[in-house]
């Protein structure tokens, strides 16, 4: 009970660090671990929480785990695909949606 | 199971028990109905095929008569002890919309019977004739389709228990004169009479229909039967909604029956088959103006600024028209004309109030008018004939190229003859009483409304040149020296008995048609059968408005009426006499080599110039109004640059305004995200 606290304060660190390097950042890999960053601070909620509100919160923590690992297989392929093309990961030079 | 005998035992029972005025009335409208879905069916499927079609087209409409005929026996029988018995055949609701309820229904009364009995009657003679006529023509079953539609829409016209069901059959005419003038509309010509007809209908129309608007909301009803005994108490007599009334119909009157300022259609519409110009424009539907107006007579009767109009309009055109015909050269042009100008006569001997008078010489006039016609049928057919056997292409309807036909057509010249003298009024033919009878009532009507004599004055001059242009056309037609040519007239030959039997019969008619309504003074000698007597119950009310509001037609008596029968005869004999004269002294030559006439004689034969007036003063500035306002600017301007391409270029803008936020910036969308997620979350947790 007493580490509630603490693990909510790290979760919310984790969160704001993943989502400024998710704003600042420009290395599309960079970018991709900013964001399992915000998935994990999500999952260390879940499962702080989840001695409060039952176990409910530890499922959804395999639920998150699952889509960020389809996730990681999905993004890394496009960004590898990425790669070959334009011999960069910089998000700064790939703008063809451009309206 | 003897079922036929059942069914047959039926329709006695029912015939006794007095409703087979339903059966009737369904077999006189729907036997004309299926003789034109079936010569349709044969125009389109086999347009070879005419023996059957001369079989289908005449017999429906002789068997249409023959019911007719019976109708009329069974009705007489009793309206002879209760005349106010109007039968009302309601086949199915139609148009029960909030309060408006007018049912598909027919009335059998004693109007509509007159009138029944016209267009089936000489409906099957036009018919008969046709078949001779129209034999060697390609279209030959679609001719009859149309004919027979025609005739279907006519009386649904005649028989309608209500203004909107008479105004099917009146818009349905109107559909199947066009069809029919253009009914040869490979030629520009022909198709450009048809759509002036329909066009100036249509200006007609309207009024028609203002006024069944204005009926509905006084009455809100558009029965006949209620319109009209409700209409006393209802309107005020004289008052501006009748009168406003009555004069919209008058206008789809004008547009129907060919009178100022519509009337330029009708000589245009000779470009149809002949058979079509007696039958159409000369006997049946141009006369529905003069059938609404009797039909409404209360409606007129509460009106009396409205009968001054028709009258005086009706006075006018026959005047007019009867000038115009003085000089034309084509003979169906002549009977054209001839015929807008008894259509004034009728609607001259309706003004007046006089119902009875107006109907007598609409029927009298369909027997000598279709006479006339068919006999220039016969004429041009024969000239027709003889110009394709000698290979010369001069024009067949033209009266110069005629002459002294009678040695080689005698029937047809002895029955033109007769309906020239019916027409002309020389007694005892059926003409001279008709006519005779609506210049006594305007004279009448002249006692107490004085413009009246002005329009008796008119009618009467109009007489005198109505012989004179007939004398003319028989003349130059029938006598003097041949000038089809040596060649041509050796081929001139009568018609063949299919059409001048047709002929003979409306020749008997047309002399013995006077006895429908004898007058007074010769009641003496011959069996007093009157019209007048037969259409009181339709009259009646009317009649009895005109005497409370002191405008009741009258004919003169004494020393007056024989001074108007002793004028009536010198006019239409002398004017014969000058026709005759005048046409048989000058020096005709044939239309090729004539040159053109001078003077007042030109302003005539250009009809004064009225379609060139209508040309320049109507139609030309609707035109370019059309062009510049109608077309360059509301169409192209309004509905195609602000609505079609307007739009497009607005919902170009709006996505121009979209694609700029599609920056391709990944970190803009994250940016624009998180400002959307935090919105969402603040208004959740602060609502």
């Amino acid at each position: 009970m007493a580490l509630i606290g603490p693990s909510l304060a790290v979760s919310a660190i984790l969160f704001v660090i993943g989502v400024f390097g998710v704003l600042l950042r420009r290395n599309a890999i960079v970018l991709f671990m900013c964001v399992e960053l915000m998935l994990n601070a999500v999952n260390l909620t879940f499962v702080a929480l989840s001695t409060v509100y039952g176990l409910a919160g530890q499922v959804f923590v395999f639920f998150v785990m699952t889509v960020a690992a389809a996730e990681a297989a999905v993004g890394l392929a496009i960004i590898i695909a990425i790669f070959r093309h334009h011999k960069s990961v910089d998000l700064q030079n790939i703008n063809l949606l451009r309206g | 199971m003897h079922l036929p005998f059942e069914l047959g035992g039926l329709a006695q029972g029912q015939a006794a028990s007095g409703a087979p005025v339903e059966g009737a009335v369904v077999a006189i409208i729907g036997l004309p109905l299926a003789g034109f879905l079936l010569n349709g069916a044969l125009a389109i499927l086999r347009p070879r095929a005419k023996a059957i079609v001369s079989v289908i087209g005449p017999a429906v409409l002789l068997a249409s008569f023959a019911v007719s005929v019976m109708l009329f026996r069974e009705m007489a029988a009793l309206w002879h002890t209760s005349p106010n018995v109007t039968p009302v055949v309601t086949l199915w609701p139609w148009l029960p919309v909030g309060a408006l309820n007018v049912p598909f229904a027919f009335q059998v009364d004693q109007l509509s019977m007159v009138m029944l009995l016209v267009v089936t009657g000489v409906g099957s003679l036009i018919h008969l004739f046709s078949v001779g006529y129209m034999r060697a023509d390609e279209g030959y079953a679609r001719y009859f389709a149309y004919l027979n539609l025609f005739v279907m829409f006519m009386l649904v016209l005649v028989l309608g228990a209500s203004f909107p069901m008479m105004f099917i059959g009146w818009e349905g005419v109107g559909l199947c004169s066009y069809l029919l003038i253009g009914f040869w509309f490979t030629e520009q010509a022909n198709a450009d009479a048809g759509k002036k007809a329909f066009v100036m209908n249509r200006i007609g129309d309207f009024g028609f229909l203002v006024a069944m608007m204005l009926i509905w909301r006084a009455f809100g009803s558009l029965n006949f039967i209620d319109v009209f005994s409700r209409a006393p108490a209802v309107l005020p007599a004289g008052g501006a909604l009748v009168t406003a009334i009555t004069l919209f119909l008058f206008l789809g009157c004008t547009g129907k029956s060919a009178q100022i300022p519509l009337y330029t259609w009708l000589p245009d519409a000779m470009a149809g088959p002949t058979p079509v110009s007696a039958l159409i424009h000369a006997a049946t539907m141009v006369t529905a103006g003069v059938y609404l107006i009797a039909r409404a007579n209360v409606l007129f009767a509460l009106a009396p600024v409205s009968q001054l109009v028709v009258a005086g309009i009706g006075a006018l055109t026959a005047l007019f028209a009867a000038t115009i015909a003085l000089r034309q050269y084509d003979i169906k042009k002549v009977l054209a004309y001839s015929t807008v100008s008894q259509l004034g006569y009728m609607f001259l001997g309706v003004g007046t109030g006089a119902i009875s008078t107006g109907m007598f010489h609409l029927v009298t006039h369909a027997f000598f008018k279709a006479l006339l016609f068919l006999g220039s049928g016969s004429v041009i057919h024969a000239m027709h004939h003889a110009y394709e056997a000698s290979h010369r292409h001069e024009d067949a309807q033209d009266m110069r190229n005629m002459g002294g036909l009678a040695q080689y057509m005698p029937w047809t010249t002895g029955l033109m003859v007769v309906a020239t003298l019916a027409i002309a009024g020389v007694p005892p033919l059926s003409g001279f009483f008709s006519k005779d009878e609506i210049l006594a009532v305007a004279f009448g009507r002249g006692g107490t409304e004085p413009l009246f004599r002005l329009y008796w004055a008119m009618a009467t001059v109009a007489a005198l040149l109505t012989a004179y242009y007939m004398a003319r056309l028989i003349a130059m037609t029938f006598f003097g020296e041949n000038r089809t040519g040596t060649e041509s007239a050796r081929h001139l030959h009568e018609a063949p008995w299919i059409m001048t039997g047709p002929l003979l019969v409306l020749g008997i008619l047309s002399i013995v048609g006077g006895a429908l309504n004898v007058p007074a003074f010769a009641q003496d000698f011959l069996t007093p059968a009157r019209l007048e007597f037969w259409l009181q119950p339709v009259t009646a009310a009317g009649a009895d408005i005109a005497t409370r509001l002191g405008t009741a037609a009258h004919t003169p008596e004494g020393t007056t009426e024989t001074a108007l029968l002793l004028l009536a005869i010198v006019i239409a004999v002398g004017g014969l006499v000058l026709g005759w004269a005048t046409t048989l002294r000058a020096r005709i030559l044939p239309a090729r080599d004539s040159s053109p006439d001078r003077g007042f004689w030109k302003v005539l034969y250009r009809k004064y110039y009225v379609d060139e007036l209508y040309d320049r003063y109507v139609v030309q500035p609707l035109v370019r109004f059309s062009r510049t306002v109608l077309w360059r600017t509301v169409d192209q301007g309004v509905i195609d640059g602000g609505l079609v391409n307007g739009s497009a270029r607005l919902s170009r803008a709006v996505g121009w305004i979209g694609s700029r936020l599609q920056t391709g910036q990944v970190g803009l969308y994250v940016v624009l995200f998180l400002v959307g997620a935090l919105y969402i979350l603040g208004t959740v947790a602060w609502p």
